[in-house]
């Protein structure tokens, strides 16, 4: 049985809105997905039928928010196959994940000369919060690099790697490129010589294998808003044992133990590391989008990507003077182009009086683009609801926005 | 010289004979081909508005209390909306082009280019050009 793309496309009520008198054509979901009716129903639910703040209550709404709450959290732990639900932690998104590691990762086990190992394909937000901690604690901030294709220099990676490596910290799937990197190997080279290992899943826990027991991964980082759920909520799963050795990242309510004028104590697993009142309704939402993939084939869902990313690979490379950027050995879901001559402003500007979402820019990734000796791309990225017919819209598209830049 | 007010008046009398917006992207591309070209000096360093995503230069010069203004930009676009923005200001005294109000580009319905997070550097144009203004007026004060 395959994906029932028209069921699919009629659970996401956006999609059949009009942008510009045109039908929506929308290829931005790297950037953010859209949201099945089931999410916008039950967050809608929530509000309208159990709003209340939780694990302290001794009221009938309370006790309901708190059960939603921590159910959400299993659902997240057996998407992601993690052992315990503990050692999932709620953060606003990926970026705040990643920092949370940075900080509290890095007080605990990071001192002067050790070193730090990121690679040049990363986002901004897997970049800078390694760059500020080897700042912090006076340690060695080392980049993998890519080759012409936007794989990561694996070689390079083995030189890095030292008795002095504390943590390497990769993206699964790059954002502005598409590539998949070979996660398990990148991970089993740092367990190997004792590293830890951080793996941002923002642009692959849609789209790809997202079980971090066989990764074996020890934090892994994604975004509900990247997963048909609400904005404002992200996870960061971590191994108990690396939890249980770091210290808090921030302080306040929820997080304690006991508090006293002389010193405070913490709160066990995973309220140590949620600081006040949480975003209650952003994991029942996030389970919500969970729930909703978990009533499709997951497998069924990535053929249907490779099959929409292949079309779109073939139908682009029809256009005279469009280059793709990342010919990557194993791709997923991003479509990162330009034209000759043709400002990546200017292109995305016009799709949009199409009514076709792009995104235009260096997408967080300066580093890459630098690398690359360009200021920016013309990026479409797919998700499940996407089909051969909005990759045809594209390249109609572009060929009408070519009349009008006289080409 | 017309003032600020007439010209603006004019440039959404222009593009309300283009309800498409084909038409409208068409016609500003025009305006940014048709504009003198900027002479290569003033493409400098010092000269560029920083957008996210593209580049402006905006080069300046104040003669007896009058703006005048050349820019270029490496998006046609871009460029188009800076060609609007040098007819409205380029050749008007300091002090009137301090005291502009730009409505006219949500009026011909292009105030995304303004608001977009400042994506194309024309937010940081304008304020610039009312900096400049401001120092003009001062020098001729």
């Amino acid at each position: 049985m395959t994906l029932d793309i028209n069921k699919i496309r009629s659970d996401f009520p956006i999609l059949q809105s009009t942008v510009h008198g045109k039908p929506l054509v929308y290829l931005d979901n790297a950037a953010t997905t859209q949201k099945p009716q089931s999410v916008i129903d039950t967050i809608r639910d929530y509000y309208t039928g159990y709003n209340s703040n939780i694990h302290r209550g001794t009221h009938h709404l309370s006790n309901l928010a708190t059960e939603a709450h921590e159910a959400a959290r299993r659902t997240v732990q057996h998407y992601i196959n993690a052992e315990h639900d503990h050692e999932i932690i709620f953060t606003r998104g990926t970026t705040e994940a990643v920092n949370l590691v940075a900080f509290s990762f890095g007080e605990a086990f990071v001192n002067p000369g050790d070193d730090v190992i990121v690679t040049e394909l990363e986002h901004h937000s897997n970049f800078v919060p390694w760059q500020m901690m080897c700042e912090r604690r006076g340690a060695n901030f080392k980049v993998i690099p890519f080759d012409e294709n936007g794989d990561l220099r694996l070689d390079v990676y083995e030189d890095y790697l030292s008795d002095k490596t504390r943590i390497v910290a990769f993206n699964h799937v790059s954002n502005a490129l598409g590539t998949v990197n070979p996660a398990r190997e990148i991970i089993r080279m740092a367990h190997d010589i004792g590293a830890a290992v951080l793996v941002d899943a923002a642009q692959s826990v849609q789209h790809i294998d997202h079980d971090v027991q066989a990764l074996d991964a020890d934090f892994y980082a994604f975004s509900g808003h990247k997963i048909y759920g609400p904005t404002g909520i992200g996870v960061l799963y971590g191994k108990e044992k690396w939890l249980n050795a770091m210290p808090p990242y921030q302080g306040g309510g929820e997080m304690i133990d006991q508090v006293s004028l002389e010193k405070t104590t913490y709160n066990k697993l995973p309220f140590k590391f949620e600081a006040g009142t949480p975003n209650i309704v952003g994991p029942i939402g996030l389970a919500a989008a969970i729930d909703y993939l978990n009533d499709l084939d997951f497998n069924e869902i990535v053929t249907h990507e490779d099959d929409a990313l292949a079309y779109g690979r073939m139908r682009l490379l029809e256009i005279d003077g469009l280059k793709i950027y990342g010919n990557a050995k194993h791709r997923t879901s991003i479509l990162a182009f330009n034209i000759d001559g043709i400002h990546h402003y200017d292109l995305g500007t016009l799709l949009d009086t199409k009514g076709v979402a792009v995104r235009t820019g260096h997408h967080c990734t300066q580093p890459i683009m630098t690398a690359l000796g360009i200021d920016g791309t013309v990026r479409a990225s797919l998700a499940l609801y996407n089909t051969r017919e909005d990759i045809d819209a594209l390249v109609t598209s572009i060929h009408q926005v070519l009349k009008i830049l006289g080409r | 010289m017309s003032t600020i007010k007439d010209i603006q008046d004019q440039i959404i009398e222009n593009f309300s004979f283009l309800p498409e917006w084909d038409e409208r992207y068409a016609y500003l591309i025009e305006l940014g081909q048709k504009q003198e070209p900027m002479p290569e000096a003033y493409r400098s360093e010092e000269n560029i508005v920083r957008g996210c995503q593209s580049l402006v230069w905006l080069h300046r010069e104040c003669r007896q209390g009058v703006i005048y203004l050349q820019s270029d930009s490496d998006s046609l676009i871009v460029r188009g909306l800076a060609a609007l923005l040098l007819q409205i200001f380029s050749g008007q005294p300091a002090e009137e082009a301090l005291e502009a109000d730009l409505t006219f580009f949500e009026e011909i319905g292009l105030n995304q280019h303004l608001s977009s997070q400042r994506a194309n550097g024309l937010l940081a144009m304008v304020e610039q050009i009312k900096a400049f203004a401001a120092q003009c007026a001062d020098e001729k004060a």
